[in-house]
This record gives C-alpha cells, sequence and structure tokens, in this order.
C-alpha cells in the first residue's frame, strides 16, 4: 500500500512535471518557426514579383544590338572619312 | 478500490491529457510551417525560373558592350592619336583620362593635354563633318564643344582667341576691282620691268638696255 502511494507521488511531482516541461520546450519552438517561414515565403513572393521585369532585358538585349551595330556602321563611315593620326 | 488506485488513475489522466493537449499545438505548428514553406518554395522556384535565362541574356549584352569599347577606342586613338583621345576623354568627362582606355594600357600613362590645346586638328575636322559628328555629343559638365544646329559657326571657338570676338582690330583687307579706291595705269609694256634691281645689274655686270634708255 505504501509502494502505491510513493508510485502516486512520484507520477504526480515528478513524471507529470517532466512532461509538462518537454511537452512544452518543443510547442515553443515549434511556434517560434512559425513567423520566420511566414517571412521567408513573403520575401520569396516578393523576391518572385521583382524578377517580373527580366523579361524586358530581352529588349535591352535588341537595343544594345542594334546600337552597337549603327555604332559600328558609323565609325566604319569615320574610319573611310577621316585620315589616320598616324 | 483504495484510494491509491483512483489517485494513480487521476495522475496517468493528467499525464495523458498533458500529452494531447502539448502534442496537438505543436502538429498544429508544424503544419503552419509546412504550409509557410510551400509558399517560399514557391516564390523561390518563381525566382529560378524567372533568373535562368538572365544570365545569357548578359552575357549577350556585355559581349556587344565590349565590342563596341573596341571599335570606339581603337576608332578614337587611331584617328586622333593617343594623346588626343586622351585630352579629348578628359575634355568631356573630367577626370575619366586616368583610367585609360581598356585596350590601351599606355593611355593610363599619357598626359591628357589641355582641351583648347589639342582640338586643333581632329576636333575640327570632327566638328566639320555635320551635325551627327561624335564631338556634338552634349558634355555634362557644360556645353558641347559645337552646336550641332550651327556647326560652322560654334567651330569658330576652337581658333585661337584673334578673329571671333574682335574683328574690328584686325588691318582691312585691300579692295580691289575696278572701283577702288586705289587705281593704277595698266602697263605699256607688260610683263618687262621698268627699273631692274641693283643687285640684278651688280650680278650681270652690265647695265641693262631698259636702264640705258
Amino acid at each position: 500500500m505504501t509502494l502505491e502511494w510513493i508510485g502516486d507521488a512520484i507520477l504526480l511531482l515528478v513524471v507529470l512535471p517532466v512532461v509538462v516541461y518537454l511537452l512544452r520546450g518543443v510547442l515553443n519552438a515549434a511556434s517560434s518557426i512559425v513567423p520566420s517561414a511566414h517571412q521567408i515565403a513573403a520575401a520569396a513572393t516578393a523576391g518572385s514579383k521583382d524578377l517580373d521585369a527580366t523579361a524586358l532585358l530581352l529588349t535591352t538585349q535588341d537595343q544594345v544590338q542594334k546600337t552597337i551595330e549603327v555604332a559600328a556602321d558609323y565609325g566604319g563611315s569615320l574610319d573611310v572619312i577621316l585620315d589616320d593620326a598616324r | 478500490m483504495p484510494a491509491a488506485g483512483v489517485v494513480m488513475i487521476i495522475a496517468v489522466l493528467l499525464i495523458v491529457l498533458a500529452l494531447v493537449y502539448y502534442l496537438v499545438s505543436t502538429i498544429v505548428a508544424l503544419q503552419r510551417i509546412t504550409n509557410a514553406l510551400d509558399e517560399a518554395i514557391a516564390g523561390v522556384v518563381g525566382i529560378i525560373e524567372k533568373s535562368a535565362p538572365v544570365d545569357d541574356v548578359v552575357i549577350s549584352i556585355n559581349t556587344n558592350l565590349d565590342a563596341g569599347v573596341d571599335l570606339l577606342e581603337g576608332l578614337l586613338v587611331n584617328k586622333a592619336g593617343m594623346s588626343d583621345a586622351v585630352g579629348l576623354v578628359e575634355g568631356l568627362y573630367p577626370g575619366a583620362a586616368g583610367e585609360g582606355f581598356r585596350n590601351f594600357p599606355e593611355s593610363k600613362t599619357t598626359t591628357a593635354p589641355r582641351i583648347s590645346e589639342v582640338y586643333t586638328k581632329g576636333t575640327l575636322t570632327l566638328a566639320r563633318l555635320g551635325r551627327e559628328a561624335p564631338i556634338a555629343a552634349a558634355s555634362p559638365n557644360g556645353p558641347a564643344l559645337r552646336n550641332p544646329s550651327y556647326g560652322s559657326l560654334a567651330a569658330r571657338a576652337l581658333y585661337p582667341e584673334v578673329r571671333q570676338t574682335r574683328p574690328n582690330s584686325m588691318p582691312r583687307s585691300p579692295v580691289v576691282g575696278t572701283d577702288s579706291p586705289v587705281q593704277y595705269e595698266p602697263s605699256e609694256s607688260p610683263g618687262v620691268r621698268k627699273r631692274v634691281p641693283a643687285a640684278v645689274v651688280a650680278a650681270a655686270g652690265r647695265v641693262p638696255p631698259r636702264a640705258q634708255s
């Protein structure tokens, strides 16, 4: 009989507090990750939207190519018109 | 049932309730994390897909720009000479001559002459080419060297300061023609000197026939 009371005391005073302490720590750790995960999701979404303008790089590529072609044509004409310095 | 058994059952129930409460809460938190990570993964996938062609496009743009820089640097140095080319760059973009040209390492050690001393030949040639001459490009530190609309007048400023602003101080040119203020009689014997210079006479050792008469 005495041993049963000792077992009850251990359950209530030792096992239950330890279980609650450990589970609470796990819950706190998991809860602290949630805001960070939401921030990461928001940053990734914003970064994806920022890259919407990358399609304009194709236009820039074409414009640069045309500009260099015009400059090359103009430089070729100047090369014919002007004498060399040396 | 003994009292000790009842207390034990209550203690076990309390432990099980604590386990259920905290584990369910943990599961809910982990589900939120999973949902947020799904959103993050979707965003990252979007970034990867959108940035995939950037590398090739930027490399292409840089290749074209490199070709343009090589072309223009070579043309400028070939036509204007290294000293004038460095001076032109320094004149248009003060301080830029120190960096030199990319394909001409000696340009970094070339002393940039003053623009008013340099552009007496090359710049005038460029300025006379027309309104599309590169010298008409806008300067970030002042007006262009020449006005693209009035190129010939603007090119005067590149000459020394003699005739641009003080034309009245220069001697007038002689007036020629039938209504000139000084009239000369026409020669009776064109092509024959009336008076032979003494040095010619001494060298010949005789008196010229025209002088005797």
